[in-house]
């Protein structure tokens, strides 16, 4: 009995180290294959996109685009429509590709895995660049810069980012907010979220001392808890927003930074930021 | 191919003292269960030996219908739902977050508790309480002394079960932002952008816990069946 349970083990062992191998060399092969693939695979989607919306097939295939609609106003749930910057920035360079966009909403750190694995092509979802994150998937020229910061309530006594230290600091799993909280409270006082929306509400009730957070959603729960909470110090850090693409999907990366320029040239994303953000 | 699996090992586990996020979570994961089973069982009894009384006696009226909706509601919601009402409602302004969650999976497990234990009590033919009262026990006493123990031997493989269930229910604990081991996994998996190691290993832990347990209780129960001899 015991031999075959230590057989079995071994067994499994062995066989998570070689699917482990065929992971990574699966991730080597040649740009050429890959455009063979990316192409396939898009004439897959489109046609399973046939089945569903006939009439707005376009020609260029499909641009499935992972986000975590829970991000107001980079995006979010309007109706039973996914809106914000992000969708319309990636609506408009699809449509300079001429490829018609998809929206997946998943978990925020679910992202860059769908990217990497292929089953989205790219993602949007008010990404900043940070070293681990290169290691895994390519990133697009900036087209947005925000920055961290720092969400107290009305009454509390921390004004700056010194007072964080040792206090309870709540943030979005994956987030590069997450990494300043571990970075600056400690680890082991970062309370991670599934979103930041469900920290905003642990702040409210007291469960946290306070939240690190990209700008611009600050703004928004700021403008929806008036009163209730603020924010205090300066910006953390500056962050810049950039599209996420699979490491061998060169030639999609390319294309990608060509419309953002093209975008930024003809202040369409400044137009798009400016709907969504009104200006202090 | 080794190279690979070497880097993977370093980035999952050893960079940044990762591996600490596994071992953190299963202390989360265990003292959850171990607490969560403990306030289960002795709802568990209460509300078992409640309901097996009313049956048997018809007495015990309202609170067996206190007993019935606590059934009915516990049972008939999500535990994750039922975990999130006690974290962000009712429990709103506690910061402590593993007695809010030792107490939504205790209440939680209690109800199903309570079920294994009706039936074990059922399952003790009436005569065992009749002999009991007639030798001068009261119905209390002959409950403890006679047809628990009697009752806990037949239930303990459906016990077994439900403590199993338990413990990987648990995993949910990650939405009330409690970094138990399945989340630990989710923040490995953050910082790796690599699935595989950090599923597995979550997944090869929970197993070996389960495979713990189940050992355990196989010894209990080879020991209470020696009184069968």
């Amino acid at each position: 009995m015991k031999k075959k349970v230590f057989a079995l083990t071994m067994a499994a062992v062995m066989a998570a180290a070689s699917m482990a191998g065929c992971g990574s060399s699966a991730q080597e092969t040649t740009a050429a294959a890959t455009e063979a693939e990316s192409t396939e695979t898009a004439g897959e989607q489109s046609s399973e996109a046939e089945e569903a919306e006939a009439a707005s097939e376009s020609e260029g295939g499909v641009l499935i685009m992972a986000t975590n609609a829970e991000f107001d106003p980079w995006e979010y749930h309007e109706g039973d429509e996914i809106v914000g910057i992000d969708v319309e920035i990636a609506q408009a360079i699809a449509d300079k590709l001429g490829m018609e966009l998809q929206i997946e909403d998943m978990a925020f750190d679910a992202i860059i895995p769908s990217v990497v694995s292929g089953k989205a092509d790219i993602g949007m979802a008010a990404i900043s660049y940070d070293e681990d994150r290169a290691a895994s998937v390519n990133f697009s020229d900036d087209y947005a810069s925000s920055s961290l910061v720092v969400l107290v309530t009305e009454e509390s006594d921390i004004a700056s980012e010194a007072d964080l230290e040792g206090k309870l600091v709540g943030a979005q799993t994956g987030t590069t907010g997450e990494l300043k909280a571990s970075e600056i409270a400690g680890d082991s006082n970062v309370e991670r979220y599934n979103s930041y929306f469900e920290a905003v509400q642990s702040l409210l009730t007291g469960k946290i001392d306070a939240v690190i957070i990209d700008g611009a959603p600050a703004k928004v729960f700021l403008s929806q808890n008036e009163g209730k909470i603020k924010q205090v110090g300066e910006a953390l850090s500056n962050e810049s927003y950039a599209v996420v693409t699979a490491k061998e999907n060169t030639e999609l990366l390319e294309k990608i930074n060509g419309a953002i320029k093209e975008l930024q040239e003809s202040g369409e994303i400044d137009t798009i930021m400016n709907k969504y953000i009104p200006a202090e | 191919m080794w190279e690979n699996f070497s880097e993977a090992i370093y980035l999952n586990f050893i960079k940044d003292d990762r591996w600490k996020y596994y071992t953190d979570g299963l202390k989360v994961t265990l003292t959850i269960t171990l607490f969560a089973v403990l306030l289960g069982v002795a709802i568990g009894l209460v509300v078992g030996i409640i309901r097996a009384t009313h049956e048997r006696t018809h007495k015990l009226k309202i609170m067996n219908f206190l007993c019935g909706i606590y059934l009915t509601v516990i049972r008939g919601t999500p535990v994750v739902v039922q975990l999130m009402i006690i974290y962000y409602i009712i429990l709103a302004s506690a910061r402590n977050k593993i007695p809010v969650a030792i107490l939504a999976f205790g209440i939680n497990s209690g109800a199903y508790v309570a079920e294994i234990f009706r039936s074990g009590i059922m399952s003790i033919d009436n005569g065992q309480m009749e002999a009991g009262r007639s030798l001068g026990f009261n119905y209390i006493q002959t409950m403890w002394y006679v047809v628990l123990p009697q009752a806990f031997k037949n239930v303990l493989p459906a016990l077994c079960n439900e403590f199993i269930a338990l413990l990987k229910e648990t995993s949910v604990s990650g939405y009330i932002a409690l970094q138990d081991l399945t989340k630990a996994g989710d923040i490995v998996r953050s910082r790796t952008f690599n699935p595989f190691f950090p599923l597995f290993t979550v997944a090869a832990i929970y197993l070996i816990c389960v495979i713990v347990l189940t050992q355990c209780i196989k010894l209990l129960e080879r020991r209470l069946r020696q009184s069968e001899h």
